[in-house]
This record gives structure tokens, sequence and C-alpha cells, in this order.
């Protein structure tokens, strides 16, 4: 069974329904609905300003919809915090890089163990006993993790001082370190020369494969999308306008007429 | 030569996450101590220990504090001196109202009473950032001083308004008032400075100092991956407090035996965020080095003269100190930006590579 009918005949960990969001009187998501299943790799595609990243951030409760429902992991809501997303193990990227640019790569990433970790201040500052345990064991996770990456070069390196790519990797690296059930990815080969760019489809496919974990990713390289994604979904103008397989998606009328305009007569 | 780290190896990952991995540090720092408790004590003066060393590491503690609100936590306060005088003003009622009371914990309990202030002044952090949370804390700076002028229960309902510190022993030692000894208030001081230094060094290292950097160097990116922007910043506050809080009443008990409001006004919160600017925001051990360099250049400057052989009318003098300290200062941070921390760490790179240039 491949990747792809595996992820068909999981369940949704995500289901989005009627999903409208405005700022103002610009309309951004305009009655979106689909799902995301377990176990796959979801593409959501589309031209600039089609509502893509504003999608993610209703997903993991920076903007709250107007309107509509977020189904995650069999429990409905309509608004939460940011903080508390994480916690139910949803992480993500960001299109513009988000470091922390003063901390080293090490210390970013063990930011993302930071709501597995329970130690108050005050065994911090005697740093004994459970709270210098705590803090071995989650090194520990976040050694492996910069062991996936191939990153451990550069651990001590405050981060400001990294060239892009990498920093995009240590960027994965710290959504990875929260061991995420979905984890949004926001344009992550966005700016990366090809080489860069197979890296970072290896990694993404490896994530998928080897932890299980669910991914949803924004890419606007359509041979990346058409390559590592088992479902995409197209928006356009905040609309939903198309939702399948690559194959499927590649062939849709709308989908072509979006990217590429259409002849009026 | 000495300084090689080669053959070191790290097997645990707790040996990697030691605040001084490279033994020649630990050497180094542990030599330090030693001369600070023992070699000190026994040929400084009393000139060198009361009007030096004692306020040097008192104002170091104020530095610590205010570094790991405003250099790790990334938020900008002017509101020091106000946090000192509310340490030092509760140390007093406490000493005054409990006699029995052991001197140590009234300067632990008055960290506590200043870090309750600082959480409220903390509020507005949520909604506010850099310069206008800095005015919101100047409010801070000019209530408590007001309060403290205005309402006689602080200062006992004496006619002076002037506080003064109680003679206090632990253990048939004076620690405080005017028969201790300068050698035992700067043993205290010494103390309260070395082991505030360690605990807050654990603090930024762990958990929460990355807490508190993340949410300076991009709260936004700190709140989507899980950390709650207010219990951080308010335990920022609150524990940059505690340790002003402390200094304060440090400074009233073991350096000027009696105080004023004035002595917590709001030149001494730009001193201090002077100390940790020089010294290096975000650094535990900049803030040793900028109180170091703030309370010694003057020091350094009004003796020069004399060393020299020069001699000057004493307000010319005084005038040309301040030129001096002020363009010093300047053409510093022109030169090295991010601080004298920065520096020692460039120091400390050369070294390990000396004699060869990469």
């Amino acid at each position: 069974m491949s990747a792809a009918e595996e992820a068909t005949a999981q369940a949704p960990i995500l289901r989005l329904d009627g999903i409208s969001l405005a700022f103002g009187g610009v309309t951004v998501l305009d009655d979106v609905s689909f799902d995301i299943r377990e176990g796959e790799i979801r593409a959501i595609i589309g031209p600039n300003g089609a509502g893509k990243s504003s999608m993610l951030n209703v997903i993991n409760g920076f903007y709250h919809p107007d309107d509509g429902t977020i189904t995650y992991k069999g429990e409905t809501r309509t608004r939460m915090r940011p903080d508390q997303a994480a916690r139910q193990g949803i992480a993500r990227t960001f299109q513009n890089i988000a470091l922390f640019r003063g901390m080293s790569t090490l210390d970013n990433i063990m930011t993302g163990r930071n709501t597995m970790m329970r130690r108050n201040f005050l065994w911090q500052a005697l740093y004994v006993g459970p709270a210098r345990r705590e803090e071995l064991e989650h090194r520990a996770h976040v050694e492996r993790v910069i062991e996936f990456l191939e990153i451990e070069a550069i651990r001590r390196v405050p981060v400001g001082r990294l060239p892009y790519g990498l920093q995009k990797r240590v960027e994965l690296g710290r959504a990875l370190a929260a061991e995420p059930d979905l984890l949004l990815l926001d344009e992550p080969m966005a700016g990366m020369n090809s080489e860069e760019k197979e890296d970072m489809c290896r990694f993404v496919l490896d994530v998928n494969d080897e932890f299980g974990t669910t991914i949803a990713l924004i890419e606007h390289d359509m041979g990346v999308v058409m390559d590592i994604s088992d479902r995409v979904v197209v928006l356009d103008y905040g609309r939903l306008i198309a939702d399948g397989s690559p194959d499927e998606v590649r062939g849709n009328e709308e989908v072509i007429a979006a990217y590429l305009g259409v002849v009026r007569d | 030569m000495l300084y090689r780290e080669t053959g070191q190896f790290k097997t645990t990952y707790a040996a990697d996450q030691a605040i001084f991995p490279i033994f020649q540090d630990r050497v180094f720092l542990f030599a330090i101590i030693a001369f600070a408790y023992i070699v000190i004590p026994l040929i400084a003066s009393e000139y060198w220990l009361q009007a030096v060393l004692i306020p040097l590491l008192i104002f170091a503690i104020a530095a610590v504090g205010l570094n790991i609100l405003t250099g790790y936590a990334g938020q900008l306060s002017l509101g020091t001196g106000a946090f000192m005088a509310v340490g030092a003003y509760s140390a007093y009622k406490l000493a005054t109202g409990f006699p029995e009371l052991n001197i140590i914990v009234v300067f632990i309990l008055s960290g506590v009473s200043a870090a309750l202030i600082g959480i409220i002044f903390g509020l507005p952090s949520l909604r506010i950032k850099g310069f206008y949370l800095a005015v919101a804390t100047l409010a801070a700076q000019f209530f408590l001083i007001w309060m403290f002028n205005r309402v006689p229960w602080w200062y006992n309902y004496n006619s002076s308004g002037t506080i003064i510190a109680p003679p206090r022993e632990v253990a048939g030692v004076m620690l405080t008032g005017p028969t201790a000894t300068a050698e035992t208030r700067y043993l205290l001081v010494l103390t309260f400075c070395i082991l505030g230094g360690l605990l807050a060094k654990n603090l930024v290292r762990g958990r929460v100092g990355r807490h508190w950097m993340a949410i300076r160097d991009m709260d936004i990116a700190a709140e989507i991956i899980g950390i709650r922007l207010l219990p951080n910043k308010l335990l920022a506050f609150a524990i940059s407090s505690f340790y002003c809080g402390v200094a304060g009443a440090l400074l009233l008990f073991s350096y000027l035996g009696s105080a004023e409001t004035e002595a917590f006004d709001i030149f001494v919160s730009f001193e201090v965020l002077f100390m940790i600017i020089i010294g290096g925001l975000g650094s535990i051990l900049g803030a040793y080095l900028g109180a170091a360099f703030i309370w010694l250049l003057p020091i350094f400057l009004t003796n020069a003269p004399q060393l020299v052989g020069l001699s000057m009318p004493v307000d010319f003098q005084k005038h040309l100190e301040v030129m001096i300290f002020g363009s010093l200062i300047v053409v510093f941070l022109i030169f090295e930006p991010a601080g004298l921390a920065r520096l020692w760490q460039i120091g400390k790179e050369k070294l390990r590579r000396w004699p060869f240039p990469y």
C-alpha cells in the first residue's frame, strides 16, 4: 500500500468547515472546507494573496475565523490561543523566518520543547535534581533532532549569523522538537537553490515517514508539491477551487485558469 | 599556551551544559572567588572597602537584576531606583518592626516585596513595548519615590524623614549598623553578589531564560510555539525586582547606613541601565563588568591627576572628569556596541588560538 493509499484510509486529524475570515472589508477566506488526514502530506497551493498563510494562522489559533468550525482530533472549536494549539501538538514554521536571532541553534531548538517542561523557576535557579534532569532529558531529545537535520556543526552558533538555508532548517528543527502531531510548514523551500530544496524535501518526507507526523505545507514550487504531497488543496482569492490528488489538481481547469489566467472572449 | 581546551572531551550533556565547561575557566573563577574572600579583606584599606568595593558589589546585584529584565526578557525599565527603594524601605520597616528577625531573612523578604511591586508595574508590559514601556516604568519611579516621601509610616514618623539601618547581628557577628566593620559588610555583600549571580546564571541558561530570550527576540513566534507571554514577562519583572530590592536593602544596611529617597532617584535607574549597556545586554558577566566599569572609572579619573603629578582646581577637575567619562562611554560604544562581555569573549577566543592569528 503506498503512502497515499494509506493516508486515504486514515481518519482526518483536522477538519475545517466553512471557514470565513475577513479583515475589515477584505475577505481573506470565504467558506473554505477541507480536511487533513492523519499521516498524510497535504499541500495548500494558490497564487499570491490567495489566503494560504491565513489558513495556517487560523489552524494554529493565531487568527480567529469569523465563521466556521475547526475540528482537531475530534474536538470542535472556534477560538483558541496559539499557545493552546502548541500544547495540543500543532507546530509550524514561518514564511519569513521567525527564529530567535540572539540565541544559539541549540537554544532555539530547545525552545521547541517548552510545552513539555514543567519545573518552576525556583528549581531552575538552583539547577539541581528534577530541573537539571529535565533539562538533560530534553537536551538528549534535541540532540536527536539536530542529528536528524545534520546541523551538528552549528549547534553553538547564534542563528542570526547563519545563512538563510540553514536558518530554515533550524526553524524546522524547532518545530520538530515539539514532537508535533500536525506540522504546518509555510513555504519551507522559498528562496532556496535546488540542492537545498532537495535536502528540505528529504527532511519533510523523512519526518512524515519516520515519525508519522501529519504535514500541511504551503509551497510555490509545483515540482516539489506534485512530487511529495499526497493530496493538494488549491485556494484562489480566499475560495477553495480544487481539492484532490496532485494529478487531479494538475488537470483541473479552474486551477490552470487561476495560475495562468484565462482568455476571455 | 596555558589556555587550551584540547583533550577536554565532554562525554555527557551535563558536562556540556556546565556554566564553565573549560577547565581553565573554572580554575580562574575559583581563584577570583578565593582572592575576593581571603586576600581582599586582608589587604584592602577601609577606604577601598567602604567607598569602592561595597557599593560596586551592590550595584552589580542591581545590574544583574536589570539585565534579566532588559537584557534577557527585552523589557526596557527605568524603574530600577524605585525598586531598590522598595527593598530599602521594606527592609527598614521589617528590621524595625520585627527586631528579632534574622537580618538575612529581612533582606530576602525585602526582595520579595520588591518583586510583588515589580509584578504590578510589569502588568502594562503585555500591551506596550520598548520606549513606551520605559515611560510606564518611569511612572513607577516617580510614584514610589513620591510615596516614600509623603507617607510618614515608611520612615516611622520621624521628623527628618531619614531611614537609618539599625544594628543587627547574626551568630554574634555585627552585620549592620555603625559598629559593623567594613570587612564583615564587604563579605556579606560579596556573598549575596556571588550567590545572586549563580542563581541568575542558572535561570538564564535553562528553560526560563530561553523563554525570556524568545520573547525578547520575537514575541509572536514565541507565542506560537507555546510560550505564554504574560506569565513569563511578569516573572522577569518579579525576579528582576527581587534583585533590585535586595540591592536596595543592602545599599541602605551595608553601605549608606542612613538614607533618604534621593539615594534612589532616577539617576540611580540610569546608572544601572548604563552599567548593563556598557557591560553587555543579555549577559550575567556583563552586568558585573559594567558595574565595575561605571563605578571604577570616575574613581580612577578623580585620582589620575594626582598620580601623574598634575594639580588643578577642584571644580575644573570635576567638570573634566564628567567630560572624559561621557566621551569614553561614547567611544567605547562605537568600538564595541555589544559591551564588555563581548570584548571578554573575543579576548578568550584570541587567547585560545594564540600564537596563531586564526
